[in-house]
This record gives C-alpha cells, structure tokens and sequence, in this order.
C-alpha cells in the first residue's frame, strides 16, 4: 500500500500559534471575519440559533442584514458579490429555511457567482430521523453547489470554512454551502488561530498557460480577415477588463458581449458592436455566421446566444479562451483553446498580435446598426405612440444617469429592454439572472447591490410579474434604509411569455393577464416612497425625483400592454436568421 | 458516432457524498450505468472508481471533464474495451446432487474456470472471473440443470498504458501542478487518455 507522501506542507498548519477554547458557532463567526466578510444576509431559525447568538457579540466586525425570506438572503448575497467582486455570504437555518436557498445557488452555479452559505441541522444524532424541520440539505443541495459539505463536529469548521471560501471565490467563481449541525455550532474545542486555505490536491483553479496556444491563436488572429471577438462574464470574474480593452484596441476586432460581460468594455467604445443573444443586436448575430475567426473570451456559447447549433459559424475557425476546461469544446468545436485566466492569457495574447484595422468590416456592423435602428431602436428609444414604452424610459435613466448607476435587471421583456439599451461604462454595472432567468431576483440582489458599493447610485428594473414574486424585501429596505431606486415597468402582464404566445400560440394567452396591486399605495405602506407614471410629460421630472431623492423610492412607469422585444432569434433558428419585426 | 462501452476511471479523495456528485452527472443526462465499482486504490486515502456505460466517444469525453471538474475528484480517465483489461465475477448457486449427477455439467464448470467456494450436501457455491460473454454463456447452460441463483459483480479494469497513480499523486500535491499533470488531451492522444 502506498503511502501518500506530501512534498509541501499540508494545507491549513496544525495549531502551531494559539489554542483558545471556542465554541462552533464563534469559531464560524471568525471564521468569516479572517476571510474578509463584512455583510451577511440572513434569517434566524432554531437550528442556528447558537450562530445568531454568537453574532450578537460581532455586530461591530459583521454587518447582518436581516431578510424576509431566505431566498431573499441568498439573491441579496449574489447582488453583493456581483458588485463587489468579494463573496457573498448568507445564513438561513434547517429545513425550509435551507431549502429557499436553493432557487439561489442554482443561479448562482450557472452564472457563476461566488457565494458561501453557511445553513444550520438538526443536531447530528437525530440526523436521518425525520426530526423537526430536518432536510437532507446536502444532498438537495449536491446539483446546484460547486462544493458543499455538512460538519458534524466543531473542530471541522475553521477548515471546512476556509475551503468554502477558497473553492467559493478561485477559478471559476461559484456557490458553496456549509451545513453546520447544531450540536457542532455548541460544542466547545480548542480552536487553533485561523489559517486561510491556499491549496486542494484535488483542485486546480488555475491552470499553466500554454505557449503553443497562444501562439496559434496569435497565428490565426493575425491571418483572419474578418475577425469577430465575443467576451462575456469571463473577463469581469478574470478582472480583466483593462487587458480585454488593450486586447481589442491593437487588434481592432469588432467585439460583442453577452449580458453578463456588459460593460466590460463601455457600451460607446468604437469597437463595441452591440449585444449577443436571442434579442442581441442585428448585426452581432448575422456575422457571426460570415467571420471567419471567433474569438471567444470568457463565455460559454450558451444556447440563447447561439441558436441552433447546427448552424452556428461552422464557417469561422473557433478560439476559446476561458479558465473552466470542460466549457471549451462543449458546444462548439475549439480550433485553438486557450486554457487559463483570461487576465494571464489575455496579456500574452496582445504581445503576439500584430496591430490592425478591420475598417470595411467594421462597417457592416455599423451598416446593420443603422437598420437596427430604423426597425426597432428608434420607435422604442424614441417613441411617437401616445403610450410609454419601457425602451424610452432606460434612455431617459442613461441621460440623467450618463452610464455611472448600477442597474439591477429582473426576468423578462423589461430585462431585454435593460440589457440592450442600458448604458454601461464599466463592468459589475449591470446585474440581471442570466443562466437561470430566476423572476424576483431584482429587489433583493439591488439591496445587495448597494451594500456592495455603497457609493454608486442602485437602480433596479423590474417588471409587474417578478415584482410580486420577492416583494416581500421591501420589508429589508425599510428596516434597514438601505437607498435601492426602483423602477417597475408595469406592462400588466408576463410580458415575454404573452409575447411567445401571440407570435408562436396564435395570441392564446393562457393565464399571462397578471392583476397587481397598488404598488405605489403597497411601497407607502413599507414607508417608501413612490410615484406612478403614465404619461410622457411626467416621466422625465418623475425620473429626476426619484434619483434625487434621499432614500429608497418606487417609480411605478405604465407602459404599452402589448409590445414586443425584436429583434429577435426564434426558437430552433440559426443566429443568421434574427428576425427585425 | 457510434455508442460503445467505455470504461471509465476515476481517481478520487474518499469523501462522503462523493458518490452521489458523480452519479447525478449521469443521470442528468439520463445515461444509465451499467456497472459501478468503488473501491480504495492503492494508495491510501484515495478511492476509485470504475464506471461502465454506452455512449459515444463524444459525449463520455464531456462526463470525464465533468466528473474531474468536481472538487474532490483528482483524475478521470476513459477508455473503450480494447484499451483496458477487465475482470467481472460471477458466483453461481448449483444443487449439489446436479453436479454429483450430470457428468455435462461438471464439464461445463471445469472447463469455464469455475472454482467451487462453498459445498453442501444441499447446493455449491460456484465462482468464475472473465468476460460478459463468458458469464452468460455459462449461466445459459446451467438454467436447464436448475440454477438456484446467480448474482455478477461490477467491472474492475486496469488501463493498458498507465503508469499507475502514485506518482501523479505528488504532483497534484505540490502546489504548482507540473506540465505533465496539466496536459491537455488536444496535445496527447485524445482517444487514449483524458487528462486535465
């Protein structure tokens, strides 16, 4: 039998410094303290009550904000690491309390987003017992996690935590939960002085960048003739950001962006062609299938940006970079891969690169533009209709904000609107689910958001339908004063459902007709502010008020009942055949 | 592309729950297992697993990453029939008076390789080690004779053209993987070994 026998020293070092005699639940609060957190969004139980009376004594280290539902907690925690770039953390207790985590850390996985979850259990002897509010959390939990682990002993938290956090934020970014037995949470043990985690044997975040790619790569850029560069979330984790600017300007590549890379690159750069996607921008999607090299930074050729597959630049030689191996290659076949960190490999990439102009082909992306504005953008950003349009209120937000807010998108035709006609100069400026398309995600992942960055101006957008579906935070805003501008676009119905319905079902609208109720009248009864719209005159000036007002306010906008988002990539089409009407 | 069967390997921490991670990256995509076996390698504290299922080239080498992506997943590698060399067991319950009888049968057992594990006055336990097809033939011609019961065991395998584990083991635990550990399957023999 081998024994294993390690070269370097093991991971977390034995107590060498001090033992101090702690119990669970503070050694989980330190825990959180040594690894950086400063916010946590939470809602106490009876399983993790030990926990919540040990941060009664760390109200000074750690700010808890209190949720009125735990999937409130866990979006709020996503909207914090989103804007942050830092973890997010958030606490819920057994059973039910643990299983309203879970609609978060499956968005959370698919988007990528770094979170630890700290839920408590039963005590462990009644574990597999039916026992009050017990669920088998980890096993729920297995599919949506990118680790999770239960500890049933006190002396496994500051290892088990600090793996959490170092799996959490390394790599590619994603959820982590920690289930944490009550009796474990009690129980007293010499705790050793609190070591971060570094390494996994098992793990490995960041891989040895290859020359040979790079240098391929290098090649076919330098020989293409109609390069097309699409960067996505990628570049905003790697932060990236000024490498990718640097990348695009010498190589002078037309580059366009999936929802969650916006901003990475400003939304007025030169060289920034538009939106990918099924409602991307016309140009974006037609030349992707006449380039004849891609240069994929950062994305994963999800299906709602490629459309059917079978036909998706079969004609262009495919250059992925991206740090999680088992994306290249998954949907579309790689030329060259480029496995790294994008923030290495980017770098590495420019110094190869001759610098060029794509003058003639970065016209025709101007040229669809242009019709993409007769077609669509101009009645939308600019409308003559007596109605509001939700286009014509993201234009009036970019004229008074110039791009500088953080806007906080939920699901559906308004998030569409958002992502193609928002301005952003910068990343972590647009959060919206986009993976998993979770309605209700806005109003607490915008109060996360601006705990997150507390000095730039939060405004969330968001529909009638996924309104209703997290109202109840307005409860957090309250209490905790925290200043989120909201602004619904109330369209009265699941606008993007009603919209496949009329084009595909023959206008059969089964049950997208959605009463509401006075949301304006509902926000005054939470003590926030708020006004309705519907009228054009009045928008403007409503606009100017709520972002100037100090402290939370709901701008409610009635817009037009039924219009639809084009252009458009039918299901089951290729991205050449977007439809502009 | 054609399915076929495809072992495939992995070399895992011995962690509770594990299992679970790796068999749910089937059954997403409703593959169905055919054989499973976990057990500890050589090397202790780490497990392996040897999966067996049908599918095409393309789609196990996805799984693979897959599986490796996991956190306490250290290697994963795949392989079809001709590349590994595999044993499956096989116990056989006979009555005994059947063998003391039936001279055919007991030529049958003989000649398959069965060893006898257990004998009573009532039945006796057979055990053979071999091949699918080995097993099924023999159990094809036992049931006329009155085969009381049967059970197979998983498949275990060996890799043709591996090394062995142990030495990769101190790459993956010093803490900057060697080029060897981080080879990429686009630059070695893609269909005889995935490495990450």
């Amino acid at each position: 039998m081998f024994q294993p026998q390690p070269s370097a020293p093991p991971t977390t070092s034995p107590a060498a410094a001090t033992l101090a005699p702690t119990t669970g639940a503070v050694a989980t609060l330190q825990a959180l303290v040594a690894e950086g957190v400063d916010t946590i969004f939470g809602y106490p139980g009876g399983a993790i009550i030990p926990i919540y009376d040990a941060l009664y004594d760390f109200q000074e280290q750690l700010n808890h904000v209190l949720v009125r539902h735990e999937q409130g907690g866990i979006h709020a925690a996503q909207g914090y690491a989103r804007s942050s770039g830092r973890v997010g953390v958030a606490l819920a207790t057994s059973g039910p309390g643990a299983t309203n985590l879970v609609t978060g850390l499956a968005d959370a996985l698919i988007d990528s987003t770094p979170l630890v979850c700290i839920t408590g259990q039963v005590f462990a002897h009644l574990l597999g017992t039916d026992a009050f509010q017990e669920t088998d959390i980890i096993n729920i939990t297995t599919p949506v996690t990118k680790w999770n682990y239960q500890v049933t002993n006190a002396e496994e938290i500051p290892e088990a935590l600090a793996k959490a956090f170092y799996i959490a934020r390394s790599g590619r970014p994603g959820p982590v939960l920690v289930d944490i037995t009550k009796n474990a949470q009690m129980q007293t043990f010499d705790a050793p002085a609190y070591e971060r985690c570094t390494h996994i044997r098992s793990y490995r975040p960041a891989p040895v960048v290859r020359a040979e790619y790079i240098e391929q790569a290098a090649a076919l850029i330098n020989s293409a003739k109609q390069p097309f560069i699409l960067w996505g979330q990628g570049v905003v984790l790697g932060k990236a950001e000024r490498e990718f600017q640097a990348f695009v300007e010498k190589s002078g590549i037309p580059a366009a962006w999936t929802i969650l890379g916006v901003g990475a690159l400003a939304t007025d750069h030169p060289l920034n062609v538009g939106m990918l996607g099924m409602h991307g921008n016309y140009g974006p999607n037609v030349l992707t299938n006449e380039c004849d090299v891609l240069i994929a930074i950062g994305m994963r050729f999800d299906d709602r940006v490629t459309g059917r597959l079978d036909k998706y630049a079969k004609q262009a030689k495919i250059i992925h970079l991206d740090i999680d191996p088992t994306e290249i290659g998954k949907n579309v076949p790689t030329a060259v891969p480029v496995w790294g960190d994008c923030q290495e490999t980017l770098p590495l990439l420019t110094a190869l690169i001759e610098p060029r102009q794509h003058e003639a082909w970065l016209a025709r992306f101007n040229n669809y533009a242009a019709q993409e504005v007769d077609a669509v953008i101009r009645e939308e950003l600019f409308p003559t209709s007596e109605e509001l349009t939700m286009g014509e209120v993201i234009q009036q937000l970019n004229e008074i904000t110039g791009g500088e807010a953080v806007i906080v998108s939920d699901v559906g035709q308004h998030q569409m609107i958002a992502c193609r006609y928002a301005r952003q100069n910068q990343s972590r400026s647009h959060i919206t689910s986009g993976g998993l398309g979770t309605m209700g995600f806005a109003l607490p992942a915008a109060i996360g958001a601006k705990f997150g960055a507390p000095h730039r101006p939060v405004v969330a957008v968001i529909g009638d339908g996924g309104f209703q579906m997290t109202i109840q935070e307005l409860g957090t805003i309250m209490q905790t004063g925290v200043d989120v501008k909201i602004i619904l676009l109330n369209n009265q119905f699941l606008g993007m459902v009603r919209q496949w319905q009329e084009l595909f079902h023959q206008r059969r609208y089964s049950f997208v007709d959605i009463q509401s109720p006075d949301f304006v009248a509902v926000a005054a009864g939470y003590r926030i502010a708020g006004q309705r719209v519907d009228d054009r005159a009045a928008l403007r000036p409503a606009l100017e008020k709520m972002l100037a007002h100090p402290g939370s306010f709901l701008l409610e906008v009635m817009v037009t009942k039924e219009n639809n988002i084009f252009p458009m990539v039918p299901q089951g089409c290729s991205v050449a055949e977007i439809r502009l009407r | 592309m054609e399915r076929q069967e495809y072992n495939i390997t992995a070399y895992t921490e011995n962690q509770v729950g594990l299992l679970n991670r790796i068999a749910i990256i089937f059954s997403r995509r409703k593959i169905n297992i055919e054989s499973l076996n976990v057990s500890p390698s050589e090397i202790e504290g780490i497990h392996r697993f040897n999966i067996v299922i049908s599918e095409t080239e393309e789609v196990v080498e996805k799984l693979a990453k897959q599986i490796e992506k996991q956190v306490e997943v250290l290697k994963v590698y795949f392989n079809p029939n001709q590349d590994v060399i595999w044993q499956e067991m096989a116990l056989y319950k006979v009555p005994t008076d059947v063998i003391a009888e039936k001279v055919l049968v007991e030529r049958l057992l003989r000649e398959n390789g069965a060893r006898a594990v257990v004998i009573r006055k009532d039945y006796t336990v057979f055990e053979t080690t071999g091949h699918r097809e080995e097993t099924d033939n023999l159990i094809k011609a036992l049931q006329p004779y009155g085969l009381i019961e049967f059970v197979r065991s998983a498949r275990i395998a060996i890799i043709k053209a591996s090394d062995g584990f142990h030495s990769k083991l101190q790459e993956f635990e010093r803490r900057e993987p060697s080029e060897e550990v981080a080879e990429n399957e686009f630059l070695n023999d893609r269909k005889q070994v995935f490495t990450m």
